[in-house]
């Protein structure tokens, strides 16, 4: 589904990635750990067209994407719930939906829309009300499902715990896993929250300093010492796995 | 008190060409953070484009006023569009994401471009159009008190009016108006969802360029005078009402509009006509000075 072949990426004359490979099959999810810097959010951004990579190769679904504007690269089936989540502040949370229909077809608007509000039945109490007063939880949930709305290939999801309460966290991975089982959305999610990313992804690959240091399926990086000393046991993340 | 009144009417309508010319202003800067100085240049290419158009349909269309000033109208709008599409185009759009300053420098490079071009190509003498739309109605109130409206001024307000209700319209209800709002928004995030930001970015300033050239025709209309000039002094005007509505805001630029319009006029009636344009930017100083948000803008609130 979605193949990453020797990235070179940066922001200025700053490189973050340093020849990036990962690959995403159809169906599956791939969770993309790594600490605070390790440049997972540059790598999802430059999959999108922004910044641009300055080396090596992109293709979704065989096709090669790379270079191409970012408008292009979602109309191609690739959508993106990014850091920070980014909903639209002054506009109510149907507008928001609407937007991430922006490149459907209209008249598979009622249906998707009743789709992702199955998923997230509390936006559905929440229609009106405009995306900036909604609570982080909740405005992670309309990042998503806004995601969801032009009936993506390839979903990716970054960081979509951050800032959240426990309680909310374990429900968004929950519908994660409902999505990619039940809607077949292939999934690539970047997360801090080594735990719980490895507990869904099918595989995983852990990222230090704009490089894979390590790959494999979740439940092995799980049982991994390193990982483990790193990531997991009491870990905040702060480490770094050596690149042997 | 009847003086009074007449003022108002005057200020309203004079308010409303403003209120036209700022929305453009506004939006743009809404979507792309820039103050487009060139666009008071926009609207002086379109008393020109209507003073042309209409001379030419006046002499094909055999003596129907209505009909020249409709084709007029359209021609005008369809021309500012096209200007505006290539200001964006050739002068801005290879700026976009360079430092604040190059594409304010850029647009005051454009506005002495087209002052220049016009003044070359139509002229330096200003162009007299013989009034087009006569006569007017008589309101009588009672004793001794009377306005008149002149049917100039009717159309003029119902003209801006409506452009403003369907442009209103535009914003809060159509694909184009929402992904307006969401690239000012948030425009990385507009893209991410799959919309054309550049063509956004386009159909803004095309808009706004339209609408720019109505006021250009209605001014020349108004005031039967025109000359390579007046974008400048309009401009700044506008530029002074969409900040006392509070940049960024569609409302605020049209309330600000009718303010100054009104500003003007009273202060021409009451103190002293020469001193008109110096109340004008007092309130430009005042604004920016105790309100710089203006009157419906939000203030600026870095996010977290």
């Amino acid at each position: 589904m979605l193949r990453v072949e020797g990235l070179y990426s940066g922001y200025g004359r700053i490189e973050a990635l340093h020849g990036i490979d990962i690959d995403v099959r159809e169906g599956e999810i791939v969770a993309l750990i790594g600490a605070n810097g390790a440049g997972k959010t540059t790598l999802l951004m430059t999959i999108c067209g922004n910044p641009r990579a300055s080396a090596g190769r992109v293709t979704l679904a065989g096709e090669d994407i790379t270079g191409l504007p970012t408008h292009l690269i979602a109309r191609r089936g690739l959508a993106h719930s990014p850091e920070g989540r980014r909903i639209f502040p002054r506009m109510s949370v149907l507008e928001n939906l609407r937007m991430g229909a922006s490149i459907a077809d209209p008249r598979h608007f009622k249906d998707d829309l009743d789709r992702v509000l199955g998923l997230f039945p509390r936006l559905g109490e929440r229609l009106d009300q405009r995306g900036g007063t909604l609570s982080g939880g909740e405005q992670q949930m309309l990042a998503i499902g806004r995601a969801l709305m032009s009936r993506p290939r390839l979903l990716l999801l970054d960081e979509p715990s951050l800032g959240l309460a426990p309680l909310v966290v374990r429900q968004i991975f929950e519908i994660i896993a409902t999505i990619n089982r039940e809607q077949g959305v292939t999934v690539l999610l970047v997360e801090q929250n080594a735990f719980h990313a490895l507990s869904l992804a099918h595989r995983a690959h852990v990222m230090v300093t704009g490089r894979i240091a390590l790959s494999g399926s979740g439940a092995e990086l799980l049982n991994n010492p390193e990982i483990r000393a790193h990531y997991l046991d009491g870990g905040a993340g702060g480490g770094a796995v050596s690149t042997s | 008190m009847e003086y009074f009144f007449q003022q108002v009417i005057n200020g309203l309508t004079l308010g409303a060409i403003y209120g036209l010319i700022a929305l453009g202003y506004t939006m743009v800067y809404g979507i792309i953070g820039m103050i487009n100085f060139a666009h008071g240049e926009i609207y002086m290419l379109g008393a020109f484009i209507s003073l042309v158009a209409f001379l030419v349909f006046s002499s094909i269309s055999g003596g129907s006023v209505a009909l020249a000033l409709l084709a007029a109208l359209l021609v005008t709008m369809v021309f500012t569009a096209l200007w505006g599409w290539v200001v964006e185009r050739m002068a801005y759009r290879p700026l976009r994401g360079a430092p604040r300053l190059a594409p304010l420098i850029s647009a005051i490079g454009v506005s002495i471009l087209l002052q220049n071009f016009v003044q070359i190509a139509q002229g330096a003498r200003v162009k007299p159009l013989p009034p087009v739309i006569q006569g007017g109605v008589t309101l009588d109130l009672g004793a001794a008190f009377s306005l008149s409206i002149s049917w100039l001024q009717i159309v003029i307000f119902v003209l801006t009016l409506t452009l403003m209700a369907g442009f209103t319209w535009m914003i809060a209800r159509t694909s184009l108006g929402r992904a307006q709002r969401a690239t000012e928004q948030d425009m990385k995030m507009a893209a991410l969802l799959g919309v054309n930001v550049d063509r956004v970015v386009s159909a803004t300033f095309v808009i706004g360029a339209a609408l720019a050239g109505v006021a250009g025709m209605m001014v020349t209309l108004y005031y039967g005078v025109i000359d390579f000039y007046i974008g400048f002094l309009a401009g700044i005007k506008a530029f002074t009402a969409a900040v006392l509505g509070g940049i960024g805001s569609l409302p605020g630029a049209m309330l600000g509009g009718l303010l100054i319009g009104l500003t003007e006029s009273l202060w021409s009636a009451y103190f002293s006509i020469q001193y008109k344009d110096v109340a004008t930017f007092a309130i430009l100083v005042g604004v920016l000075l105790f309100r710089p948000s203006g009157l419906l803008g939000r203030p600026d609130v870095e996010k977290v």
